[in-house]
């Protein structure tokens, strides 16, 4: 159609007049613990915006035509004026699509999202049985998501979706997961796990093989109707087929993330301060961050292959995720540490001890801290 | 159905099907938003200036947007 053709990817990754794909988290505070938790949630920041900054966000998002939000957390629904933010955010024309363990999705409170214009649901569970989702997100986590995807079903809500961060346990489970998801009528999302927040402890240990994440490629490529967020894009590198979406890194290009104090991100999983681009509390606002932060120009710059160059499959994977690569010790012009090359072990081994980035506090709760307590001396009369 | 211009021609969005649509020139963005004014794409094409060699891609074009409900042919 024009007369020089570019490729829609290059166009893209040049940046937009504003996000696609923008995750909002609306608290840091949350009822689990899941030990991949990509922003260390759970307990709430006392700077979290307020009800009418929120509504001013919004206000902004409309103005320009951002189209949907993923809300997320922490866990999104604990916050009080969680339906009346969700409900002018759709009245503003900005739809939502909101991530949940399910805790507050009671019979009541699914017909009034039922009765909602515009609110898709992502329900997590990271297990097709008890004890694999449980391990992973706590102990009657997978009882609370069946009994909110019960709850949906009754209300009529709808198709909402299944999502699964995929990890060796609950890789060889794809099949019960896409079955589940059958009898409820709902669709199923895989995203990758990768080693943020609390995901940096246990990554080593939960990550898929090598093996597996071939399978789950080659299982992907068979079906298109599985959603994945664009998540698995370093695994085009195997080259037998593309799968479906933009394949490449969105960071500060078409995606980013709004934290709960308004601090703006390059992409959800970059909680960090390296990739903190600006804040929506600041003049200018978010639009001010997107158009103006400094890191977003220099992400939308080409980047360089570096020690991808002489590989043959750069162009299908583009070197792989960011936040991967930053969280566990890369250089951001390493491999993916799961290049399906291969490439990402030999980079692994040779880090040092502390090469992983220092992270904040983060927000999780408090550890309890066993104390003995001796008995008190009698007093004496 | 929603658009927004951006820098390569713009971005569609559908709301009802969540669909999102990529028109990738300034002047498939015009054309899309006077379509209504027409009483046949033929006559849209005309008003844009497309030169007949090069109507089959734009016929295209527009054939994707329908196929995926963002536009629909009136019928009166």
């Amino acid at each position: 159609m024009t007369a020089a053709p570019t490729r829609l990817t290059d166009e893209l990754k040049a940046g937009l007049n504003a996000p696609i794909c923008l995750t909002w988290e609306w608290t840091y505070a949350c009822n689990l613990a899941c030990v991949h938790c990509l922003s260390s949630s759970g307990r709430r920041d006392p700077l979290e915006l307020t009800t009418a900054e929120m509504r001013s966000v919004v206000d902004q998002l409309a103005d320009m035509q951002v189209f949907y939000i993923n809300v997320g957390g922490g866990e999104p629904t604990v916050r009080p004026d969680f339906f009346e933010v969700i409900e002018y955010s759709v009245e503003r024309g900005v739809g939502v699509k909101f991530s949940t363990n399910g805790g507050m999705i009671t019979p009541a409170k699914a017909c009034h999202l039922a009765s909602l214009d515009y609110v898709d649901i992502q329900i997590s569970l990271d297990g097709a049985d008890e004890a694999t989702n449980d391990a992973v997100r706590g102990r009657g986590s997978w009882a609370m998501a069946h009994r909110a995807m019960d709850n949906l079903a009754s209300a009529g809500f709808g198709p909402f979706k299944i999502s699964v961060v995929m990890t060796r346990h609950n890789i060889p489970q794809r099949d019960e997961l896409a079955a589940l998801a059958d009898r409820y009528g709902a669709e199923l999302r895989l995203t990758r796990f990768r080693p943020s927040g609390r995901g940096a402890e246990t990554w080593h240990e939960l990550r898929p093989t090598q093996d597996q994440q071939y399978e789950l490629y080659r299982w992907l490529l068979d079906r298109p109707d599985v959603l994945t967020g664009d998540s698995f894009f370093h695994l085009s590198g195997y080259g037998e087929g593309a799968l479906p979406g933009l394949n490449l890194c969105g960071a500060g290009r078409v995606v980013c993330l709004i934290d709960p104090v308004g601090d703006v991100y390059a992409c959800p999983f970059v909680l960090h301060e390296q990739f903190k681009a600006g804040s929506v509390r600041a003049e200018g606002g978010f639009a001010g961050v997107w158009n103006g932060s400094t890191l977003f120009r220099e992400l939308r710059e080409p980047q360089s292959a570096g020690a991808c160059a002489s590989c043959g499959s750069y162009d299908a994977c583009q070197g792989g995720c960011m936040a991967a690569k930053f969280f566990v010790g890369l250089p951001l012009d390493a491999p993916d540490p799961e290049c399906v090359k291969g490439n990402g072990e030999p980079a692994l081994a040779a880090l040092g001890v502390d090469a992983r980035p220092i992270s904040g506090p983060g927000h999780s709760k408090p550890v309890p801290v066993p104390v003995r307590l001796s008995p008190r001396r009698p007093a004496t009369v | 159905m929603a658009l927004r211009p951006e820098p390569f021609g713009a971005l569609a969005y559908h709301y009802g099907n969540r669909r999102l649509n990529f028109l990738r020139s300034p002047q498939l963005l015009t054309l899309v938003q006077r379509l209504g004014e027409h009483p046949s794409i033929d006559a849209a094409l005309d008003d844009a200036g497309i030169e007949p060699r090069r109507r089959p891609t734009w016929v295209a074009a527009l054939a994707r947007l329908a196929e995926s409900d963002f536009i629909e042919e009136v019928t009166s």
